[in-house]
């Protein structure tokens, strides 16, 4: 069973529907007991980052979220469940984050290149840097849909799991041992995402 | 890098999709679930429907469509049309909406973007600008500025504003993207009205949706080319299967402009 932990923030149903419809179970839950049992668990999120954090802190999910990555259980992290495991954001002020990946959550400079308009929205590719088992049948340079104004700086090079061009090669996702996060939406990346969402389910 | 989004746009009304001139003289287009699938299919980028129905009556039959909707289609999906309240957006995206569009509710009230973006998210709130040109329409070839006056209540009622100046309050208020239909165009099929996309391309930093007039596969390629915008709306031509998905986005492939062509062995 996969636990998609509820932070109040964002689109959680699609990403239950989209694990569904690859025939993984998933709940939506902030019940411990119940990410306890999960096999794997999700962090979905759009939204802001220190509302998100706060959220999480509210509800309690901060050490269950440890716990799992801890035990290596497979964790993922969608947009904002991306970068709120790094160590800080500047959006609205500085704010800490839970430091699974060191470093930074920045805002794309405006005119990081002619005519780039903030938010990144919109269907862009991934250049996969380090292959791992969630992009297996999945082609490189695929196109994923992105909806963010904020992306991530990891400290450690080897953490970069993909790169996607906007203005210069952003980091689209990282890895560490069992935890994928994506500032990129698989549940809304049409069959390139449910992919993506079947092999997180069938990881281990 | 980044491409240019195709959005198919179902106009819903009682639960079913129509399409009309200057909406006004609507007819049946189909059901709006199984419409959306098909564009699914096809390889969309985004999907929108704007619920003209416009009443609070019949708010729970678009919830429906939308939660229907976003049940079976993986891909973002923007719902406007009678958006007033936060509780409106609220219901709205956890119906499935990605993004909510909204026009008079910012115009009566330029704050409610503001809260909306606070409480959802920027990336989430779109707002609606229904511009109509003032004076002639080559009246910038005499030498005249062209200008575009902003109207609410689908197109029925003059706002007063300058279409161009409210495109920047809107993005000063937070709004995330901007979804602009030309009330000249919309309906007609002989293409968008490109100054005014290029003008509000170029105002703003966020993006902007090209809507109304679309009738050829050129009119795309002038939208998201000389009109500067990042996506365009686009209705009856697809509705009509004058043209589908795919072979558009083949058309401005060809001309270089970069679009997402689905392929097989992308999985």
């Amino acid at each position: 069973m996969i636990a998609i932990l509820d932070c109040e923030l964002g689109n959680l149903r699609s990403v239950q529907q989209g694990f569904e419809t690859v025939g993984h179970h998933a709940v939506v839950t902030r019940d411990l007991r119940m990410i306890d049992r999960a096999t794997h668990v999700v962090l979905p999120g759009v939204g802001a980052f220190g509302e998100c954090v706060n959220n999480l802190h509210r509800f309690g999910l901060v050490d269950p979220i440890q716990r799992t990555i801890a035990q290596g259980k497979p964790f993922l992290g969608i947009c904002l469940g991306l970068q709120v495991l790094f160590s800080e954001s500047e959006e609205f002020g500085v704010h800490r984050g839970l430091d699974i990946f060191p470093g930074t959550v920045k805002r794309f400079p405006p005119g990081a290149g002619p005519s780039l308009k903030i938010p990144h929205m919109g269907w862009n590719t991934i250049r996969v840097k380090q292959p791992m088992p969630l992009f297996r049948g999945i082609a490189s340079e695929a196109h994923v849909y992105f909806v963010h104004s904020y992306y991530v700086e990891p400290a450690e090079a080897d953490a970069i799991c993909t790169e996607t061009p906007y203005g210069f090669p952003f980091v689209s996702s990282v890895a560490k041992d069992k935890v994928f996060a994506c500032q990129f939406h698989p549940e809304k990346s049409q069959k390139v995402g449910l992919h993506l969402l079947k092999n997180f389910g069938d990881w281990s | 890098m980044l491409t240019k989004r195709i959005i198919p746009c179902l106009d819903v009304k009682d639960g079913r999709v129509v399409k009309g001139v200057g909406f006004v003289n609507l007819r049946d287009a189909g059901d709006p679930v199984e419409i959306a699938r098909r564009y699914d299919d096809a390889g969309a980028d985004e999907l929108c429907f704007l619920d003209i129905t416009a009443s609070h009556e019949n708010r729970g039959t678009l919830l429906g469509i939308v939660s229907r909707t976003a049940e079976q289609v993986f891909m973002p999906l923007t719902v406007g049309g009678g958006i007033r309240t936060l509780e409106d957006v609220r219901q709205l995206l956890n119906a499935g909406a990605d993004k909510v569009s909204i026009n008079t509710a910012a115009v009566n009230n330029p704050d409610f973007v503001t809260d909306a973006a606070r409480r959802f998210g920027s990336q989430c709130i779109v707002v609606a600008i229904d511009a109509k040109r003032v004076g002639s329409r080559h009246a910038d070839h005499a030498g005249e500025p062209v200008r575009w006056e902003l109207f609410t209540h689908g197109g029925r009622i003059p706002a007063g504003d300058d279409a161009i100046d409210w495109a920047r309050r809107v993005e000063e208020k937070g709004a995330g993207e901007i979804l602009l239909t030309s009330m000249d165009q919309d309906g007609v099929r002989n293409g968008y009205d490109l100054p005014l996309t290029r003008a509000v391309s170029e105002a703003v930093s966020i993006p902007v949706i090209a809507s109304g007039g679309a009738g050829t596969l050129m009119h795309l390629y002038e939208a998201l080319g000389t009109g500067k915008a990042d996506a365009v709306l686009v209705a009856s031509m697809f509705h009509d299967r004058t043209y589908s998905v795919g072979e558009a986005k083949i058309y401005l492939k060809d001309r270089g402009l970069p679009v997402r062509i689905v392929h097989d062995h992308d999985t």
